[in-house]
């Protein structure tokens, strides 16, 4: 029995923001991916883009400083950096299309080991669609990284073979961070980036069900 | 001599009629034209088709115009959210059509209109279910979906500073929507705080040219608050 630590949502964060570049154009889907604005490296510049038009996006102001008319895709309060700026939604999504930002980070429902994603409807009968940005970002960066816990709360590994949620884009993904590995989806199926300390590497292929490259 | 300023809201959108498409700017608590929705509810217009980002928040504004039973359909990228009560009421109920639509080609189709294009191949969803039946075509190894304008009858947006000749600033992430919406519609009518001189925008900065714009009306400086509440700047 193999005994290990999971990262911790920060250490995840950490961790995502390690492999971010000095000079990237990085996109910081909603949830879990703003964590890792506060743990980008000291001395690496690194540019937020918002999809509503914001590039050079700083952190959240200090209480009583909000100005509504500057907000995140989460619609939260945010701020600009000197050096930042301001254009219309079809730029912004031009930014994504075209092929401009560097990385994207999103969460996931799920993750294919080719890169299939899954992350904006459970597809429950009855549930009212809603898809916002999450396909046009999904497609759009040159690389997409997704940040989620391996599995689900009932244990199950959102890592799959073949995605049953609704898809939000095709063979978009290329890395998985995740609370007990670093894992990179390749056409031919998934490749081990790193693990936590302790994580035998035919556990973790047990827990997803699927083979990891080493 | 040209003079877009329209003394009154309702002055502004007299000639709306019924069964228009209407392009409604804003994100978030950003940019959304509240007095223009309300005077929307006022003059009357109904069988409408509304495009905007979201769904209608609250009980206010497009939520308010949802509720008063004025429009058939909405185009959108993301209706569900936590205060979407009276959208989501309709659209459970039968008694509203939404077409999803993802933010990024809302934004393009929106654009395309504006610049007369006729269709575009996108690669976003590709492959998914927001996808199904639209033409597709492989281009140089990529998959990509044919979609198609939208264009508006009416844009209702919000500015921040304008002239006589309709040109416009917008304010911070409040721009979003507004600059393409302008552009894409037959009447477009934009709210702004300030009126000045012809000349005194800078002719750098000027993001919407006034050949977008119908009608300029202005409305007393209010600061946007959370949840998109709007108060005078007076007592903020």
């Amino acid at each position: 029995m193999s005994s290990y630590q999971k990262r911790s949502k920060q250490e995840l964060a950490r961790r995502v923001a390690q492999d971010i570049h000095d000079g990237a154009y990085v996109n910081l889907g909603i949830g879990m991916p703003t964590l890792v604005a506060n743990h980008i490296p000291a001395g690496r510049e690194v540019i937020l883009h918002s999809e509503n038009g914001i590039l050079g996006m700083g952190p959240a102001p200090a209480a009583g400083a909000e100005d509504y008319d500057l907000i995140n895709a989460g619609k939260q309060p945010v701020t600009l950096l000197a050096g930042g700026a301001y254009f219309h939604h079809a730029d912004s999504f031009a930014m994504m299309r075209g092929g401009h930002l560097d990385i994207c980070v999103l969460g996931a429902f799920q993750v294919s080991s080719t890169g299939d994603l899954a992350n904006w409807s459970t597809g429950e009968p009855g549930s009212i669609p809603a898809v916002g940005g999450a396909m046009d970002l999904a497609i759009g960066a040159k690389q997409t990284w997704v940040m989620m816990d391996l599995l689900t709360k009932q244990g199950e590994s959102k890592v799959v073979a073949q995605c049953s949620y609704p898809l939000t884009g095709i063979a978009c993904v290329k890395r998985i961070y995740s609370e007990l590995a670093t894992l990179e989806c390749t056409p031919d199926g998934l490749r081990l980036i790193d693990k936590v300390d302790g994580l035998e590497h035919a556990a973790l292929e047990q827990l997803l069900g699927l083979p990891i490259a080493a | 001599m040209i003079n877009k300023i329209a003394l009154s809201v309702a002055d502004a959108l007299a000639g709306v009629k019924d069964g228009s498409t209407v392009l409604i700017g804003g994100f978030g608590t950003a940019g959304i034209p509240a007095e223009l929705i309300d005077g929307l509810i006022a003059q009357g217009a109904k069988d409408l088709t509304v495009v905007n980002n979201n769904a209608g928040n609250g009980e206010a504004g497009l939520a308010a115009l949802l509720k008063a039973g004025r429009v058939r359909k909405i185009i959108c990228s993301f209706p569900r959210q936590a205060d979407s009560q009276v959208f989501d009421a309709l659209y459970r109920s039968g008694r509203i059509e939404l077409e999803l639509v993802p933010q990024g080609n809302l934004a393009e189709r929106i654009r395309a209109a504006g610049a007369g294009i006729g269709a575009f191949f996108c690669p976003t969803a590709y492959g998914t279910e927001l996808a199904q039946g639209k033409e597709t075509r492989e281009i140089n190894g990529r998959h990509y979906v044919l979609e198609y304008p939208i264009h508006g009858d009416v844009a209702l947006i919000k500015a921040e500073r304008g002239d006589r000749w309709g040109n416009l600033t917008y304010r911070m992430s409040a721009r979003n929507f507004g600059p393409v919406m302008a552009t894409a519609a037959r009447h477009t009518v934009a709210t702004v705080h300030e009126i000045v001189e012809l000349g005194a925008l800078d002719p750098e900065a000027i993001v919407t040219p006034g050949i977008h714009v119908s009608k300029i009306v202005r409305i007393d400086h209010v600061a946007t608050q959370a949840g998109g509440i709007k108060i005078s700047a007076k007592s903020a």
